[in-house]
C-alpha cells in the first residue's frame, strides 16, 4: 500500500507531505468537513493505529503492522516457505511454460501479476522507503526485505483462495476477490459468520478505494505537479485526473488505459535501471551500505528508537507497500484462466518480491550510498534532527524529495523523471482501486450497469475532492479502511488456510508425478 | 484424408483474398489437397491489462472468436468448398508469423501462403511485418502474394 505511505502515523505524515498542506490552504468548507470528519471517525482511526500497550525500546509500535507480520510468519511456516520452495516454479508460469496454448487469448499468469503490481508499485516504493530510512536508518531496510520475504506467503494464500472462489457468470465474465472466499469458503468448512465479514470486508474496501485509491494519490499527484510547474489549485488537477479517469472506467476509453499499463511497466523498469547504475557507479560502497543495513538492524547505528526503531520502520514499510494480507490482491489476480487455483497463488507471491525485496531495497541502497543522510564521521552514527526523531540530511528533505536528492546525485535530470512516475503511478493506482472498489460495491448493492455507473461516477467525483481539499482526517480514515480490510481478510485466512493446504499439497504432487506437464520445453 | 495441406493466412482484407485465390488454384493443380485458412488474431499474453479487462477478458474472447469466424473464416471457407477443395478454418489468439508456422509444421503443410501487406508505420519497418518474419523464420516454404 505503498500509496498510503502516510497512513495518519503522526511523524511519517508531518515529515513526508509538507509540499501537500502547503499546496492546499483551503480553509472554511474543507476546515469544517474535516472537523466533522475528524469528530466522527476518529475513534476508528485511533483503533487501527493504536499503539500496543507497551513500548519497545522506548518506541511505540501499532498493533496492526504486528498484525500483518505475524500473519506473514503463520503463513510462511504453515505452508513450509513456500515462497522459496515455489520460486522458481513461480518465474516458469509466469513465463507461460504451463499455459495450455489452446487457451490462448485468455488472461495469462503475467498479465494478472503485471496488473496487479501495477496496483501496488508506487508512490510507498520511492517515498515510503525514504521515510522507513529517513526514521529507521539503513537498517530498516533489512527488516523491510525480511518483512516482505513474509508477506510472499500471505499474497500466495489470498490469491489461491481468490481464484479457487471466484464467481463465474454465464457471460464469461468474473468476479473474485475476498468477499467471495469468505462466504463460499466459509459455508464449504461450515463455518458461521462468513456473509458477514464478506459484507464488512466490502464496506472497508469502498472506504479505501475512494480514500487511499484516490483522494490521496489525487493528493500527491497534485503536489507533484504544482512542485514543478509552481502552485495552481488543486480542483484543476483534479477535473483533469477524473475526467481521463471517468473516460477509462465509465467511457470505456480503452487506449488510455492501455497507454497507462504500459508507461507505468515502463517507468518502473527506468526507475530501477536508474538505482543500479547509480549503483554500478558506486559500486566500492556497495559493500559499505550492505554493512550499515546489517550493522543498523541489530544495532541501529544511533537512530531513534535503536535497532528496533530501524525494525518497527521496516516493518511498517513493507507491510503498506505490497498490500500482503490486505485481500485487494486475491481481486486482481482471480481473473486469470487456469483450472489450478494454486498457480495463481504462487505466481502472485512473486508480487512482494518485486515491490518490496527488489524495488524498495534499490530505494534503500541509493538513498543509503548517495551520502544524502549525514553522519557522523567520529562515532560513524547518524546525526539526529534537533527533534531526535529523524536522520538529517543534506538539504533538509524527507520522503519523495529525499529519494530525488539521491538519484540526483546520479542523474541531476531524474527529479523530472521521478515527478511523471509519481503522476503515472497516481493515475494507474486509481484504475486498480475503482475496480477493487466497483467489485465490492457490486458484491453488496448486485451486479448491473446503473449500479456500476453510479459507484465509477462518485469515484470520479471524489478525485476533484481529494485533489482540491486538505482533507487529512479522510485521509487518515481511508488508510484506516485499508488496513481494516487486512483485520477482516487475515482473519478469514486463518479459517481458510486448510483448504490452501489442500490444494497445494495435491497440485506440488501431481506437479511431481509429471501428471501436470510443461507446454512448452 | 489428403496427402497435402496448403496453409493460407487470412488478415481480413485484400491481401488475404489474394492468398486465398492463389492456393486455391495451387491446391486444384496438385489436386489431392486440403486448404487450411487460418485466422490469427493478434495477442501476447505478455502485454498489460487493467483489472476490469482481465475480468472480461474471457467473454471478449468469445467474441472474437465468434466474430473472426463469421466474418472472414465462414466466407473463405465456404469459396473454397464451393470451388471443390477439402477445406479446414481455423481462428486463433497470438502471433501471426507463429501460429501460421505452428500449424503448416503440425500438418506437414507443403506451404504457406500470405499476402504482402504495404509496409506502413514504424512498426512495420523495425520488425519486418509478418510476411518479413515468415520468410525468414518459417519451416516450410512460403508464398508471398504481392
Amino acid at each position: 500500500m505503498n500509496k498510503f505511505f502516510t497512513t495518519g502515523l503522526g511523524a511519517a505524515v508531518a515529515s513526508v507531505l509538507p509540499a501537500i498542506a502547503s499546496a492546499q490552504d483551503t480553509v472554511g468548507l474543507d476546515q469544517r468537513i474535516n472537523d466533522v470528519f475528524a469528530g466522527s471517525t476518529g475513534w476508528f482511526v485511533n483503533l487501527i493505529f493504536a499503539p500496543l500497550p507497551f513500548e519497545i525500546a522506548g518506541s511505540s509500535f501499532p498493533w496492526i503492522v504486528l498484525w500483518l507480520v505475524v500473519g506473514a510468519t503463520v503463513f510462511t511456516f504453515y505452508f513450509g516457505f513456500i515462497q522459496l520452495k515455489a520460486f522458481g516454479h513461480a518465474i516458469s508460469l509466469v513465463k507461460g511454460d504451463y499455459s495450455d496454448p489452446e487457451d490462448a487469448g485468455e488472461v495469462s499468469h503475467f498479465q494478472a501479476l503485471a496488473t496487479a503490481l501495477s496496483g501496488t508499485v508506487g508512490l510507498g516504493n520511492i517515498a515510503g522507503v525514504a521515510v522507513a530510512v529517513g526514521i529507521g536508518g539503513p537498517g530498516a531496510t533489512f527488516w523491510m526485505i525480511l518483512a516482505g520475504l513474509l508477506g510472499m506467503a500471505s499474497k500466495f494464500t489470498e490469491c489461491t483462495l481468490g481464484v479457487k472462489y471466484r464467481n463465474e457468470y454465464p457471460d464469461g465474465t468474473v468476479s473474485g476477490g475476498p468477499m467471495y472466499y469468505m462466504t463460499k469458503g466459509f459455508k464449504e468448512r461450515g463455518l458461521p459468520l462468513g456473509g458477514f465479514l464478506a459484507v464488512v470486508f466490502s464496506i472497508f474496501t469502498i472506504g479505501g478505494a475512494l480514500g487511499g485509491g484516490n483522494m490521496f494519490q489525487a493528493n500527491q499527484a497534485h503536489a507533484q505537479i504544482s512542485g514543478i510547474v509552481g502552485d495552481f489549485p488543486g480542483w484543476i488537477t483534479g477535473i483533469v485526473f477524473a475526467l481521463v479517469v471517468f473516460a477509462v472506467i465509465v467511457g470505456g476509453i480503452k487506449s488510455i488505459a492501455q497507454v497507462t499499463e504500459k508507461v507505468v511497466p515502463f517507468m518502473g523498469i527506468l526507475y530501477v535501471a536508474a538505482a543500479l547504475v547509480i549503483l554500478i557507479v558506486e559500486y566500492d560502497k556497495i559493500g559499505w551500505a550492505f554493512g550499515q543495513i546489517f550493522d543498523g538492524a541489530f544495532t541501529g547505528l544511533g537512530v531513534a528508537g535503536g535497532f528496533v526503531g530501524a525494525l518497527i520502520q521496516g516493518f511498517k514499510r513493507a507491510a503498506f507497500s505490497n498490500e500482503a494480507g490486505v485481500g485487494s490482491a486475491a481481486i486482481a489476480h482471480s481473473a486469470v484462466r487456469t483450472k489450478e487455483p494454486v498457480t495463481e497463488g504462487v505466481v502472485s507471491l512473486l508480487e512482494p518480491f518485486i515491490d518490496t525485496v527488489v524495488i524498495c531495497t534499490m530505494t534503500a541502497l541509493v538513498i543509503t550510498i548517495s551520502g544524502v543522510l549525514l553522519v557522523d564521521p567520529t562515532t560513524g552514527n547518524f546525526v539526529l534532527n534537533e527533534a531526535g526523531t529523524s536522520i538529517q540530511t543534506i538539504d533538509g528533505s524527507s520522503g519523495v524529495q529525499l529519494t530525488s536528492a539521491a538519484f540526483a546525485t546520479g542523474f541531476s535530470w531524474f527529479p523530472y523523471v521521478l515527478a511523471v512516475a509519481v503522476v503515472l503511478f497516481a493515475f494507474s493506482t486509481m484504475i486498480s482501486w475503482s475496480y477493487y472498489g466497483l467489485k465490492a460495491w457490486t458484491y453488496l448493492v448486485g451486479e448491473g450497469k446503473t449500479k456500476e455507473i453510479v459507484f465509477k461516477v462518485i469515484f470520479c467525483l471524489f478525485i476533484i475532492v481529494g485533489a482540491a481539499a486538505n482533507l487529512g482526517s479522510v485521509i487518515d480514515f481511508s488508510d484506516a479502511m485499508i488496513f481494516a480490510m487486512a483485520v477482516v481478510n487475515i482473519t478469514a485466512l486463518y479459517f481458510l488456510m486448510p483448504i490452501v493446504k489442500r490444494e497445494m499439497n495435491s497440485y506440488f504432487a501431481r506437479l511431481k508425478s509429471g501428471e501436470l506437464k510443461k507446454f512448452v520445453d | 484424408m489428403t496427402t497435402s495441406t496448403i496453409v493460407v493466412g487470412l488478415d481480413g482484407g485484400e491481401a488475404g483474398n489474394r492468398a486465398l485465390a492463389f492456393a486455391t488454384t495451387q491446391a486444384k493443380l496438385i489436386g489431392d489437397c486440403t486448404l487450411k485458412i487460418v485466422y490469427v488474431i493478434e495477442w501476447s499474453p505478455f502485454s498489460f491489462q487493467t483489472p476490469e479487462e482481465n475480468a472480461e477478458r474471457h467473454k471478449r474472447r468469445e467474441e472474437e472468436l465468434s466474430m473472426a469466424r463469421e466474418r472472414i473464416i465462414e466466407p473463405a471457407v465456404k469459396a473454397a468448398t464451393d470451388m471443390g477443395l477439402p477445406v479446414d478454418g481455423v481462428v486463433k489468439h497470438g502471433d501471426v508469423a507463429d501460429i501460421l508456422d505452428d500449424i503448416a509444421k503440425k500438418n506437414k503443410a507443403l506451404q504457406i501462403v500470405v499476402g504482402r501487406v504495404g509496409l506502413r508505420g514504424l512498426k512495420e519497418r523495425m520488425f519486418g511485418g509478418v510476411t518479413g518474419r515468415l520468410a525468414i523464420g518459417s519451416s516450410v516454404p512460403v508464398t508471398i502474394i504481392p
